[in-house]
């Protein structure tokens, strides 16, 4: 059913709540004049419960178009929200204690924009929600667009670092040609429906095969861009390595996994059925970006710019479960994205710790880290094995299960997709080991112990320990997700009647 | 003479194509961090013609011409945005020129 404006309000909250908490994050720095973190910090947790609560109260398993149709609010949607909250909600903290969210001056400690930087995230978090959310074109654009300009801003927080700057260049470059593309792609998709509401697109009849193709591929540039898979990646270790490491975290989890819904709603629901090259394209870009990433890792000497690679590997597995095309491969993504968020997180916030605490972020200064600090290597060491995918760690079982459902589609193609994808595993392994070893098994060129902050040290226990124990509540979870991938499409009725 | 000289969907679809093309091309071969911005404005500027372009033809729909007012807000958002910080750029580098303020490895 399709809601009118008014109507539109009430399943809309979340969103508002947000839009409420970052005026009054702005607001209350200018009132009291005196800017502080604590504060900030504190209002910007208490609109993130407050708009999870909007979520659980307003959320009654019944999919609805909001606003004529534009956005929808269905189990999926809600999904996506609870984990952009959670998302936004760690690095937040984290972000407390970061020294890399602090403008420093030369001789004196500025703290000026602090309530700006969780006004950024929370802005950044209501453009994933909605990007979660569109089933029109024009949302899609306006919502990615919302997500990346924040995104520009954010990785160069640092205005007096050049590596913040520069990497904020690199991103904005790469991010308006992407945008630009796509746009292009958009333009020749509602040429060819007359509408730019994505059912309209699935109801498109005899479309000319190679326009529809190409406008797919154009359009792929916008969404492989946010979600960083090849040929759209080389910002990535640039962006990850030269941003502030809280924003490194956020991006690397939340805007991918945002793009990830777009991906899903698009390909599942504006792309015709018998457009049989689509799981073809998206299966050769998906091992592309699962090799390049994993064999650029190897090589790497800074641990941000690895993770980096790390993360577009990644990318590339999950784009297995969209090349599977069901309602199994769908749920494997959702599954994914909930252990990548854990797993990642922890790593990142491990970096972020480190750094805090004075570390450099080449691998060199994590020699003998098992000795200096053992819980920080620890909680590393848990997230990279998870990453790799080992038993019983939580990226053991979302892997598997994006391989299961690739491999039950059969074929000859999706075998030979999982191969590759399960020996890209094993690849990872080798570059995850190199952290590892260099924790474990090198000496320290500084014997000193490092201690981290206890806001970090409660942060990255929760990270490890989901990691470690999510196996325990992983049948509910896997209930929820597949509970969570029904989908909402403006007129899906007409479109039913069409087909 | 007249189905010759009036002007229909594929002039609009052509002149946008060039225009995406001249675009691109801007990007790839210029130096300048303000120039590769202009090629980007072209991009989304072929866009927008072609969904003002096939608005026209779509009976009782403005969702195209809405399309194309959205695209011209958001490029100037995202205008001013990349010269933010091309300026923040310039006040580290003394330049910009993108190939001399790459200095992450590669």
């Amino acid at each position: 059913m399709t809601l009118d404006n008014i109507a539109s309000m009430k399943y809309f909250a979340p969103e508002l709540i947000l839009s409420i908490g970052i005026l009054a994050i702005l607001t209350v720095d200018l009132i009291v004049g005196k800017p502080d973190r604590k504060r900030s910090s504190l209002l910007a947790m208490s609109t993130l419960v407050l708009a999870l609560l909007a979520t659980l109260v307003t959320s009654d398993g019944v999919s609805r178009g909001l606003f004529g149709g534009l956005i929808a609010r269905d189990p999926f949607t809600d999904f996506f929200k609870l984990l952009f909250i959670a998302t936004t909600a760690f690095v937040g903290v984290a972000a407390l204690r970061s020294r890399d969210t602090i403008e420093y001056q030369p001789g004196e400690y500025q703290d000026k924009e602090s309530g700006e930087f969780y006004a950024l995230t929370l802005t950044a978090a209501i453009g994933m929600m909605l990007m979660a959310a569109a089933t029109d074109l024009l949302m899609a654009f306006l919502s990615l667009e919302l997500v990346s300009i924040l995104s520009y801003i954010l990785a160069g927080f640092k205005r007096r670092d050049r590596k913040s700057s520069e990497a904020s260049l690199k991103y904005v470059i790469y991010g308006g040609v992407a945008s630009g593309v796509m746009l292009y792609g958009m333009s020749l998709l509602y040429g060819l429906a007359g509408s730019t509401s994505l059912s309209a697109i699935h109801a498109i009849k005899d479309p000319p095969l190679l326009t529809l193709i190409a406008a797919i591929t154009l359009c792929f540039a916008g969404f492989g861009y946010k979600i960083a898979s090849v040929p759209f990646h080389m910002w990535c270790p640039d962006v990850y390595e030269g941003a502030p490491t809280p924003v490194t975290a956020f991006l690397s989890v939340g805007p991918k996994a945002a793009g990830f819904a777009l991906l899903i709603r698009f390909f599942h629901g504006a792309i015709p059925a018998d457009v049989r090259s689509v799981p073809l394209i998206l299966g050769l870009i998906a091992a592309a970006t699962m090799t390049l990433g994993n064999l650029a890792a190897i090589n790497q000497t800074n641990i941000k710019r690895l993770l980096a690679y790390s993360s577009i590997a990644h990318a590339g597995y999950i784009l297995l479960g969209l090349v599977a095309g069901n309602d199994d491969g769908q749920r494997a993504i959702l599954l994914y994205l909930v252990t990548y968020l854990f797993m990642n997180l922890g790593a990142f916030l491990v970096v972020m710790a480190m750094s805090d605490a004075g570390l450099g972020e080449e691998l060199s200064e994590y020699r003998g880290l098992g000795k200096r600090a053992a819980f920080p290597a620890l909680v590393m060491a848990i997230c990279l094995f998870s990453l790799t995918g080992l038993p019983p760690f939580a990226g053991f079982f979302g892997k598997f299960y994006l391989f299961a459902a690739l491999l039950s589609r059969g074929g000859t193609f999706n075998t030979a997709l999982a191969l590759i994808g399960i020996l890209n595993s094993a690849v990872s392994l080798y570059y995850y080991a190199r952290i590892l070893r260099a924790m474990y098994f090198e000496k320290p060129t500084n014997e000193a112990p490092i201690l981290e902050a206890s806001l970090h040290r409660w942060n990255m226990g929760i990270m490890a320990a989901v990691t470690m124990g999510l196996w325990l509540a992983w049948t509910p979870l896997v209930d929820f997700a597949g509970a969570s991938i029904v989908q909402w499409y403006p007129h899906a009725t007409q479109v039913a009647s069409l087909h | 003479m007249t189905a010759v000289l009036s002007v229909g969907l594929n002039h609009f679809l052509v002149l946008s194509a060039l225009l995406f093309a001249i675009g691109l091309l801007t990007v790839a071969t210029r130096r300048n961090a303000v120039a590769i911005l202009m090629g980007v404005e072209l991009i989304l500027n072929a866009a927008a013609l072609n969904f003002v372009a096939f608005s026209n033809y779509v009976e009782g729909a403005v969702g195209g011409q809405v399309f194309a007012v959205f695209i011209i807000v958001m490029a100037a958002a995202e205008a001013a945005i990349a010269l933010a910080i091309v300026l923040a750029i310039f006040r580290h580098f003394r330049t910009i020129d993108s190939n001399e303020t790459a200095t992450l490895n590669n």
